[in-house]
């Protein structure tokens, strides 16, 4: 997703700066849990800290060519390049989704109809 | 100039970051209102939505005013009297009809992207990476109230009259979105913010005036005088009551760890 911005190694801490898709996003407690757990059992010497920073500000076009794949393969259309492209249908390709609703279950995702398969789908926003 | 450690930039930067985390917990807090009760789901979803951003928002700057030494977060959304507030009265109202809620969120959502952009350069940096962040998301509730204004102003028939309705109520509020309360002086000297109150109301305008023309709605006029101002901690009824509401469960055990 593009959310790391660096690592820090001082002696034994190991601190993550993790940059934040949306400023009030609920899931950033669950992020850096997660992160801190997930280096802990790779690397059990050293201290883990994980931190969040506004600079520089995470933009939707961050997410790397393997992360728009696997936004695809969790049925979520990966964020257009410019706020005036319409996303493709992450389930059958056809292109230029209807736009249901700017505001979708979380604040980084918005609903689409699909002209093709008849069907509402999600997409990253463009931020 | 970034002097933190000069008193007075201190002073004005903290007013500053007061004024704009009430504006935002408040607004939010009255568009969580609207869960369930919208006109339809996509109301309900971009309400709620929204409500989560401009609550997030309002975090943001609580904690950059905790970093300052002032109370914690909690404490100063549920733990505060009504006359330390420092919104603007615009968002204290309660939220009328669905109209009325969209058009008072427009009007503040233009007003908030204009002193966004003007604090782009802000000389105190944990302010302004936040803003540069928050701009990009606010792009999308201004878009969804333009969207809705033009709308109900074409409809005709009840939306459109619901509408000249909300504006009539609402345009007595406009000019208090535009006080700094005194501090505005100083927050161009110290370069945390780069237009004067006025020269940000003239964008307003601007904007707002090319709108309602796309919304075949007419323009009411001048802004009243301001009768009392929000920014002062001069404030209504209505946020006596949504502060009892939002800090119901805090105050049933302030001492709690959530
Ligand atoms: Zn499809």
């Amino acid at each position: 997703m593009g959310m790391v911005h660096r690592v820090l190694v001082n002696d034994h801490d190991v601190t993550v700066q993790l940059m934040p898709t949306f400023v009030g996003c609920p899931a950033l407690e669950l992020i850096k849990k997660q992160t801190m757990d997930r280096l802990q059992q790779i690397d059990k010497k050293n201290r883990i800290h994980v931190e969040f920073v506004f600079d520089p500000p995470w933009t939707s076009d961050r997410i790397t060519p393997d992360g728009h794949q696997k936004l695809k393969q969790f049925g979520i259309a990966p964020p257009q390049k410019s706020l005036q492209q319409l996303p493709s249908c992450p389930y059958c390709n056809q292109e230029d989704g209807e736009i249901l609703n700017l505001f979708g279950p979380t604040a980084c995702r918005a609903i689409y109809y699909c002209r093709g398969c008849k069907q509402p789908f999600e997409g990253m926003k463009v931020v | 100039m970034n002097n933190i450690n000069d008193l007075r930039y201190r002073e004005v930067l903290i007013e500053c970051l007061y004024q704009m985390a009430d504006d935002k917990l408040l607004l939010g807090h009255r568009d969580s209102e609207w869960l369930g009760c919208c006109p339809d789901i996509e109301g309900d979803v971009a309400f709620s939505s929204i409500a989560q951003d401009e609550v997030g928002h309002a975090t943001f700057y609580y904690q950059l005013l905790h970093q300052l030494g002032e109370d914690d977060p909690d404490r100063l959304a549920f733990g505060r009297d009504a006359s330390k507030w420092r919104n603007c009265m615009l968002v204290e109202r309660e939220n009328d009809d669905w109209t009325y809620s969209i058009t008072r969120h427009l009007f503040f959502d233009q007003f908030d992207q204009i002193r966004l952009q003007a604090m782009c350069t802000s000389s105190y940096e944990p302010l302004q990476h936040g803003v540069k962040k928050m701009i990009r998301e606010e792009y999308y509730h201004l878009l969804h109230m333009k969207t809705w204004f033009k709308q109900l102003g074409r409809a005709g028939g009840v939306a459109t009259q619901k509408l000249q309705q909300a504006i009539e109520k609402l345009w007595p509020d406009v000019n208090g979105m535009f006080s700094f309360a005194g501090i505005e002086e100083d927050l161009l000297r110290f370069e945390l913010i780069q237009l004067t109150p006025t020269e940000m109301r003239v964008k307003w305008e601007a904007e707002m005036k090319a709108l309602f023309q796309q919304a075949n709605m007419s323009w009411p006029g001048e802004f009243p005088q301001l009768k009392h101002d929000g920014r002062k901690g001069e404030h209504s009824a209505a946020l006596k009551t949504l502060l009892l509401t939002m800090g119901e469960v805090y105050q049933s055990e302030p001492s709690a760890k959530w």
